[in-house]
């Protein structure tokens, strides 16, 4: 068990550089996930801790000690493939064990240990099949297997979902939270998919083109992204931007939009954004947060309405998409208040979870 | 034929029927192309059978038809290669180097595969292509300066000669075979290994070589194949009848100048045929189908 610490480590290939001088610490048993799209640099860094590529510079702490040059074998860590890379001439008991085998333990002991992350994992009844007969999913809990059996001081996980079917995929996510909290290992976990970040991550680390955007709890980055890449990449449909100025006149602020739209900052927020009145800015809200308009209304919410361009039933909630200022904007709506395509509907914008974003630097505000 | 009458006045299915009629038209080909094949190739194999189990009498005979078995067949020509002749010292000595030279081939290219394949190093692909390069310069340029080589080591007239010189023509080639074989393995495998503790050689022995085993036995076979049937090097290093092997040795012994004696050739031939034919036709077919149905795939 022990904790892990990066420090402004980076990785260049030839002269591309794939990671930009990432800080990042990670605690004793703590879930980590990386997240962030294709090329931002998750998967390297992930390899690094690994030891499976060297640092360009940077320094890689697992415990208390430096790891820069220590092999992969002698790093204590474990890690999960996106393509189990199983050996396939082996049974599963005999990958599972290969590690253990290798550093030349007791048999008893190796013994065990595979039969306890066996039934950890539920696969007693396969350690004498080979993979070529197994399913994914099973693939999936043997490569967990053989993570487990060793007893590592940190897990790594590189996309182990990617290969699985929607269903499985959200059968294993539970299985590997369930995994986490049974073993109570360190855990860094790589993925594109935004959800599994969500469920799995004790604190998520979204990074785009090399750095670290942010490190937040998943409730905190959905709630308060820092940067503008956060706010868009976390929340699926992604948030809404639409540029705005943010107008003020006699001494109350709103987001105007256009000619025809504008929306009153809450007395809450008017504080913050007071310093950036006057100016143009990226008006952002998520979908849950564009509403059919109920009778009545409620504190900081705003009414208007619009001419319906596309509608999606979803079954629990329908998507309404409509144009303003040339941007596609997304509301979830109920569906039995659902609008039709071409119709003008009357919605409603809860303003207490707006944002707002500074299109010089992209952070929020 | 019942199908396609049945359907004949539906358009919709008669396309199904015209697929059908498509796939056995394909098949008469097939059959009819390896038929064609089968009998150019059995053909050679017929004839010696035929011409070994008949005297020479028969042989020489012009009245009886050449392709035709005489009955009952004659076993003269086994006994006297087998008793008469070098035979089984050729048999014996083409045994001893095969195995010699497979065994060197095998030393030398598996790990020369797995460090020109796996492990990437300045120049390795270079290396590599130039590894291949070398197995395209035939034997026939090469069995004079060769021939010095042998002399100046002092092994001439010396089967191993052969052991030595052997390798050149196989380890190009089988190194080659396992590159590509070693390269088609994904890279997770040796980083799993890499992570549970194995170095280059447990990783080479416990991962890569049953891993890639198909691969091995297709080198092991071309190996075998190249280092049984060599004919050039044998003919040009070796004088004396105890040191020759099958393929020199039969045709220095039994023909003799302008006298063949064909039913000894032609047994002699079928027995130098038996150990690669009884090789690939059962063992190895059966080994390859066992091993790749699980090896390859994660």
């Amino acid at each position: 068990m022990a904790q892990v610490a990066l420090r402004n480590v980076v990785k260049k290939f030839d002269r591309t550089e794939a990671v930009r001088g990432i800080n990042l610490d990670i605690e004793d048993k703590e879930f980590i996930v990386l997240v962030g799209p294709s090329g931002c640099g998750k998967s390297t860094t992930l390899r690094m801790i690994a030891g499976l590529e060297e640092t360009t510079s940077g320094e890689i702490y697992i415990g208390d000690a430096l790891v820069n040059d220590v092999p992969p074998k002698d790093r204590d860590i474990a890690m999960v493939f996106q393509n189990y890379a199983l050996y396939p001439h082996m049974t599963v008991y005999e990958n599972m064990s290969f590690g253990l085998r290798l550093k030349k333990f007791p048999k008893a002991e190796i013994k065990s240990r595979v039969e306890n992350a066996a039934r950890i994992l539920g696969i007693t009844e396969l350690l004498d099949r080979r993979p070529r007969q197994l399913s994914g999913g099973q693939r999936q809990r043997v490569a967990m297997g053989r993570a487990i059996v060793r007893n590592p001081k940190v897990f790594l996980f590189d996309e182990p979902l990617s290969n699985l079917d929607a269903k499985l995929r959200v059968q294993m996510r539970t299985e590997i939270k369930k995994v986490h909290q049974t073993v109570k290992t360190t855990t860094v976990y790589v993925t594109h998919d935004q959800v599994e970040a969500m469920t799995l991550a004790d604190r998520v680390v979204v990074m785009n083109a090399g750095t670290i955007e942010q490190i937040d709890a998943p409730n905190d980055l959905y709630h308060n992204p820092k940067t503008r890449f956060v706010a868009g990449f976390i929340g699926s449909p992604a948030m809404n931007f639409l540029t705005c100025r943010l107008a003020e006149a006699s001494g109350a602020l709103s987001v105007r939009l256009n000619d025809g739209l504008s929306f009153p900052v809450p007395a809450s927020r008017t504080a913050r954004y007071r310093p950036y009145a006057n100016r143009e800015l990226l008006f952002g809200l998520r979908p849950e947060h564009i509403t059919e308009a109920r009778a009545g209304g409620a504190p900081g919410h705003a009414e208007f309405e619009v001419p319906v361009d596309v509608v999606e039933p979803m079954g629990m909630e329908t998507l309404v998409y409509f144009i303003v200022n040339g941007f596609e904007v997304c509301a979830r709506v109920n569906p039995a208040a659902a609008p039709n395509a071409g119709e003008t509907a009357r919605l409603s914008a809860d303003l207490n979870q707006m944002h707002l974003i500074d299109p010089k630097n992209d952070l929020v505000i | 034929m019942t199908a396609e009458a049945a359907t004949a006045g539906i358009p919709r299915l008669s396309f199904r029927g015209s697929l059908s009629r498509n796939r056995r038209w394909a098949l008469i080909l097939s059959y009819f192309f390896l038929i064609l094949f089968a009998i150019f190739f059995l053909t050679p194999p017929y004839y010696a059978l035929v011409t070994a189990t008949k005297d020479s009498a028969q042989i020489s005979n012009q009245s009886t038809d050449p392709w035709m078995p005489v009955l009952p067949p004659t076993s003269t020509n086994i006994t006297a290669l087998m008793g008469a002749t070098d035979f089984p010292i050729y048999f014996m000595n083409t045994v001893i180097v095969t195995l010699c030279t497979v065994a060197i081939t095998m030393l030398i290219s598996v790990p020369a595969a797995f460090s020109l394949g796996r492990m990437k190093f300045w120049g390795s692909g270079v290396f590599a292509t130039g590894v291949f390069l070398t197995y395209l310069v035939p034997d026939s340029l090469l069995f004079i300066p060769m021939f010095k080589i042998v002399g100046a080591l002092g092994l001439l007239n010396s089967y191993w000669a052969l052991v030595l010189v052997y390798p050149t023509l196989t380890v190009p080639f089988c190194t080659w075979i396992m590159i590509g074989y070693f390269q088609s393995i994904p890279k997770e495998l040796d980083e799993a290994a890499l992570i549970d503790g194995a170095n280059h050689v447990q990783m080479l022995f416990k991962i890569f070589i049953p891993v890639a085993l198909p691969g091995l036995i297709a080198a092991t076979i071309f190996a075998f194949t190249v280092s049984w049937s060599e004919f050039v090097y044998p003919m040009a290093f070796i004088f004396s009848s105890n040191q020759l092997v099958l393929t020199a040795g039969t045709v220095t012994t039994l023909v003799k100048a302008d006298v063949y004696q064909w039913g000894m050739i032609m047994t002699a031939a079928l027995f130098a045929a038996a150990p690669p034919l009884i090789i690939y036709a059962f063992l190895m077919d059966y080994y390859i189908a066992g091993l790749t149905a699980g090896a390859t795939k994660g």
